[in-house]
C-alpha cells in the first residue's frame, strides 16, 4: 500500500456520500496480517508472479468470524458493499463485487479512499484513459466502453486535448521510473478507482449522491484536487460555498427555548414499563390482524389470487373476525363501516344517538369544501348545540363556552373541544355497554337472530290449540 | 449581556431537570420488558409484482387507502399511478420540473402531489371531468427543496423541506395556513398518525420532533441520532414514533414517556437508513437501507428477522399498504451520470406474506 502524490489527505468524518468511519476501521483490520487479518501473498502464475493478492475465500471467512455473520450470503452482501467503494477489488475483472471463491483480490491504497471526497474531474479521465494508450501492454489495453468514453473525451476537450496529451505523457514518464512490480500494483489501484468513480456499464455507481444530500457542503474550505496534480485554470472549481452558517442565538431565541422547555417538563411522563407493557399488548392484539405475521382466512389475496378477503373485508355483514376487533377500542370500533352502524343502532336503542350523530356530523364537517364550511358548521350547531336543539348533546360548560365562542367564526375545527369531550364520554359510558349488548354479543358470537326453537315451538303450539 | 448568560443558565438547568424526570420514569426498559415473549418467527417476504416503466432513479413513492393503488415519483419526469394488482399504469404524468423528491396520495383518492428541486408542492386532480389528469394547484412558498408531502384530506397538505421548516397549505385558497419552524436542519421525512391532529418531521439536525397541528407548537423533539433522520413513521398505536437515519440505526421514541425506547442496530449494517414503515400491528418494522437491503425487524426484541434483497441499487422508499397486506419498495437504478449509458430498468418490487413460522 503505498501513497502516491505529495497531497495531503483529508478525512472526512461523517460524510453521508463516503462510507462511515467504520467501514474503514474494519477494511484496515481486515488486511493488517499481524492482528488476525488476511493473508496477502504473491502468487506465481504461468511466467510471472501476482504480488500482493488475497483470495475471496479468505475475505468471506474473515469478515464472517469478525464481525460475528453467521450467513455466508450476508458476508458476501457486505463485502460486495465494501468492494463497491472501492476498499478492495478483483484483479483481473472491473465489476467490483466480491465472490466467495479462489478470486484474486487486491487492497485498494488508502489514498484513493473515499473518506478523501475525491470527485474526480473529466480532464483527470481523459489524461488516465490517454496515458493507457501510450503504454504498450496488453493488461493496459482499453475495454469497448473505455474506447467509447476516450473518444467522447477527445470531442468534448478538443481545445485543450494537446494540454491533456502532455499531462498523460507526464504521468507515463513518472510511471516508467518506478519498479516493475511496484508498478503493476498501482496500475492495478488507479484502475480499481477509476472503476468506482467511472464505472462499467451496468453497475452500480457508489458515488451517486442524493441530491437532497449533495448541496450541502460539509467542509467548505476543501478545493477540489486532481488525481494527476493538474492545476488548470480551465477546472472548475467549487463555487464559494454558501453553507448555512448559524447565526448567534438572540435572546428571543433563548427565550423561546425556555418556554419549550418548560412545556415538557410539565408534561406528565409515563413510566417506561407501563409504555412498554402498552406495546406489548397492542402488537399482541393486532398480530393475528397483521397479514405480514399472521396468515389471513380464507388467504392472502395476493399469493393465492383470490380476493374473497377483500370481499369479507368490505361486506356490509362483517364476520366474527371483524367484529372482534370492535372490541379493541372505540376507534376500531368507528374505523370500521360496519362498526359505526352497529354501534349507532345501539344508541338508538337506548334513545342517546346525539353523541355519536354529533360525532359523525363533525367528522364530516372536516372533509367539507371551504365554501360549504360555515352552512355546515351552523346546521350543526342548530342540530346539536344551540338552545332548544333537537339532538341536543351533552357538553360541560367550559367546553360549551369555547364551542360558542368558535361557532362566531365558524371553520372546520370549530367543534374540535366539543368532539374530544363528545368521544371521551362516547368511550367511557355507552362503549362499554355496546360491549356487552346482545347488539354486539350476537354478532360476536355469529348468533343467528330471529328464528330460536322456542319461539317456533310457540307459534306452534298457538296454532295447534 | 448579563440577562443572556441568566437565561442561558435557566435553559441549562431546565435541560437537566428533564433528563432527571426521564430517568425518573425509565424504571424498565423494553427488552426486560419483553424478556419472555418469544422472537417473531422468521419473515420471508417474496416479490409479487414488479412495477417496471420508470427510467431514471424512483425516490418516492405511496399507496393509496385503497390499498390496491400507489403512486410513485421518478427522476425521469414522470409521476405514475399503478394499479398494483394488475401492474398496469393508471396514470402516467409528466412534471414540469423532473428533479422530483416526494409523492403523495390524498386519503380520498382524488388526488396526487409531488415536488422537489422546485421548491414547490404541485397537486394533480385525478378525477378531472375530462378524464386528464391536470395540475391544481402549485403551492409555493417554501425556500428549499420539497422533501415530503402528506395530505390531510382534499383540502390540506403538510410538507417538510430543505428549507428547515414545514408547512400546512390550504388546497383550495392554494395558501400556507401555519409554519412549523424549529429544526436547525433541513426537514427531510413528515409522517401523519390516524386523528390528524399531530404530525412528526425528522431533520439533519438529527432530531425528530412532534408538531400540534392546530397551534403550530413543537410538543416533543427526540434525539439520539447521530446523523440525519431521513425517514419517520408513527407506530400504529398512534403514541410512537420510529425513525431511520444515516447513523444506520432506526430508532423507537415514546410520546408518552418522551423518550427513547430501543434502537435497532447490528454491528454488520454500516449503511444509512434511507426509509421505514411498520405493519400494520407494528410488530415488524421494515427499512430500506443504502446497501440495496430492506431489513425487517421484530419492533419489541429489536432483532432482524427477515431480509428483502431484490434489489440492485439503493432502496429509496418503502410503503406497507393500509390493510397491512403488501409492502412496497422502490430503488435507485444503475444510471451512471457522467456519459449516458443505459442503466437497467427501475423497478418497484411488491412483495407480500410467502411463508411465516411461527417458533
Amino acid at each position: 500500500i503505498f501513497i502516491w502524490f505529495p497531497y495531503s489527505v483529508v478525512i472526512q468524518p461523517h460524510s453521508n456520500v463516503c462510507p462511515s468511519l467504520q467501514i474503514e476501521d474494519i477494511v484496515s483490520r481486515l488486511q493488517d496480517e499481524k492482528t488476525g487479518g488476511v493473508p496477502i501473498r504473491t502468487v506465481k502464475s504461468f511466467l510471472s508472479k501476482i504480488p500482493s493478492v488475497v483470495s475471496g475465500t479468505d475475505i468471506v471467512q474473515w469478515l464472517m468470524k469478525n464481525l460475528c455473520i453467521d450467513d455466508t450470503a450476508e458476508a458476501i452482501h457486505l463485502g460486495s458493499l465494501i468492494a463497491a467503494h472501492g476498499y478492495f477489488f478483483p484483479i483481473s475483472d472491473h465489476v467490483l463485487t466480491l465472490k466467495d471463491d479462489g478470486t484474486f483480490y487486491r487492497f485498494q491504497s488508502p489514498y484513493f479512499w473515499p473518506s478523501n471526497c475525491w470527485e474526480p474531474e473529466n480532464t483527470d479521465y481523459a489524461i488516465y484513459l490517454c496515458k493507457r494508450t501510450m503504454q504498450n501492454k496488453a493488461r493496459l489495453e482499453l475495454a469497448d466502453y473505455e474506447a467509447e468514453n476516450l473518444a467522447r473525451l477527445q470531442r468534448a476537450f478538443a481545445r485543450k486535448w494537446e494540454f491533456i496529451f502532455m499531462q498523460a505523457e507526464a504521468q507515463v514518464k513518472i510511471d516508467r521510473k518506478k519498479d516493475k512490480v511496484e508498478r503493476k500494483i498501482l496500475d492495478s489501484q488507479e484502475r480499481a478507482f477509476w472503476d468506482v468513480h467511472r464505472p462499467v456499464p451496468g453497475c452500480v455507481n457508489t458515488t451517486e449522491m442524493d441530491i437532497r444530500k449533495c448541496r450541502r457542503e460539509r467542509n467548505p474550505h476543501r478545493v477540489r484536487k486532481s488525481v494527476y496534480g493538474v492545476t488548470d485554470e480551465t477546472q472548475a472549481q467549487n463555487p464559494a460555498n454558501t453553507t448555512q452558517t448559524a447565526r448567534k442565538p438572540t435572546r428571543e431565541d433563548v427565550q423561546k427555548e425556555i418556554s419549550f422547555l418548560n412545556t415538557q417538563l410539565d408534561r406528565h411522563c409515563i413510566k417506561m414499563s407501563k409504555v412498554a407493557d402498552s406495546l406489548m399488548g397492542y402488537t399482541e392484539q393486532f398480530m393475528e390482524y397483521d397479514p405480514l405475521v399472521s396468515s389471513p382466512e380464507p388467504s392472502n389475496p395476493w399469493i393465492s389470487d383470490d380476493a374473497t378477503y377483500w370481499d369479507l373485508e368490505a361486506s356490509k355483514d362483517p364476520n366474527q373476525h371483524r367484529v372482534k376487533k370492535w372490541g379493541f377500542s372505540l376507534d376500531e370500533a368507528l374505523r370500521d363501516p360496519a362498526g359505526r352502524e352497529q354501534f349507532l343502532k345501539f344508541l338508538e336503542s337506548e334513545f342517546s344517538s346525539e353523541n355519536l350523530r354529533f360525532w359523525l356530523a363533525v367528522q364530516d364537517l372536516k372533509r367539507q369544501p371551504l365554501q360549504d364550511v360555515a352552512t355546515r358548521a351552523q346546521e350543526i350547531w342548530q342540530e346539536f348545540l344551540a338552545e332548544g336543539a333537537p339532538s341536543s348533546i351533552n357538553l360541560d360548560s367550559h367546553s360549551y363556552e369555547v364551542t360558542s365562542q368558535n361557532i362566531k367564526d365558524p371553520g372546520r375545527f370549530s367543534f374540535e373541544d366539543a368532539q374530544e369531550h363528545i368521544f371521551k364520554l362516547m368511550k367511557s359510558d355507552s362503549y362499554s355497554r355496546f360491549l356487552r349488548s346482545s347488539i354486539y354479543q350476537d354478532l360476536l358470537l355469529a348468533r343467528k337472530k330471529g328464528k330460536s326453537l322456542t319461539g317456533k315451538r310457540l307459534t306452534g303450539l298457538m296454532q295447534s290449540s | 449581556m448579563g440577562e443572556m448568560e441568566q437565561l442561558r443558565k435557566e435553559a441549562e438547568s431546565l435541560k437537566d431537570q428533564i433528563t432527571a424526570a426521564r430517568k425518573a420514569v425509565a424504571d424498565a426498559t423494553l427488552p426486560d420488558t419483553v424478556s419472555s415473549t418469544a422472537v417473531v418467527g422468521r419473515v420471508q417476504l417474496k416479490t409479487r409484482k414488479t412495477l417496471r416503466g420508470h427510467l431514471a432513479k424512483i425516490y418516492a413513492m405511496h399507496w393509496a387507502t385503497d390499498a390496491k393503488l400507489c403512486v410513485s415519483a421518478s427522476q425521469d419526469g414522470k409521476l405514475i399511478v399503478w394499479d398494483t394488482l394488475t401492474t398496469n399504469k393508471v396514470n402516467a404524468i409528466p412534471l414540469k420540473s423532473s428533479w422530483v423528491m416526494t409523492c403523495a396520495y390524498a386519503p380520498s383518492g382524488n388526488m396526487v402531489a409531488c415536488g422537489g428541486l422546485d421548491n414547490m408542492c404541485s397537486i394533480y386532480n385525478l378525477k378531472g371531468k375530462d378524464g386528464n389528469v391536470k395540475v391544481m394547484r402549485e403551492l409555493a412558498a417554501h425556500t428549499g427543496y420539497l422533501s415530503c408531502c402528506r395530505f390531510l384530506s382534499d383540502s390540506e397538505i403538510i410538507t417538510s423541506s430543505g428549507d428547515c421548516t414545514c408547512l400546512l397549505w390550504d388546497i383550495e385558497t392554494g395558501t400556507q395556513k401555519t409554519t412549523f419552524a424549529g429544526h436547525l436542519g433541513d426537514c427531510m421525512s413528515l409522517a401523519v398518525p390516524g386523528d390528524f391532529k399531530t404530525f412528526v418531521s425528522g431533520a439533519c439536525d438529527f432530531t425528530a420532533k412532534l408538531w400540534d397541528i392546530r397551534d403550530s407548537n413543537c410538543t416533543h423533539t427526540f434525539s439520539g441520532h447521530e446523523s440525519d433522520v431521513n425517514a419517520i413513521a408513527f407506530f400504529p398505536n398512534g403514541n410512537a414514533v420510529i425513525t431511520g437515519s444515516d447513523d444506520a440505526t432506526c430508532k423507537l421514541f415514546d410520546l408518552r414517556s418522551d423518550q427513547e425506547l430501543i434502537t435497532y442496530q447490528d454491528s454488520s449494517i454500516m449503511c444509512g437508513v434511507t426509509s421505514i414503515a411498520p405493519s400494520l400491528s407494528g410488530r415488524l418494522i421494515l427499512a430500506g437501507y443504502d446497501d440495496f437491503n430492506v431489513n425487517i425487524w421484530d419492533s419489541l426484541k429489536a432483532e432482524r428477522v427477515g431480509v428483502l434483497a431484490g434489489h440492485d441499487n439503493r432502496v429509496s422508499c418503502i410503503g406497507v399498504s393500509t390493510d397491512g397486506m403488501a409492502c412496497c419498495t422502490g430503488s435507485w437504478d444503475s444510471f451512471l451520470p457522467s456519459f449516458s449509458f443505459k442503466g437497467q430498468d427501475n423497478v418497484m418490487r411488491l412483495c407480500k406474506q410467502n411463508k411465516q413460522q411461527y417458533l
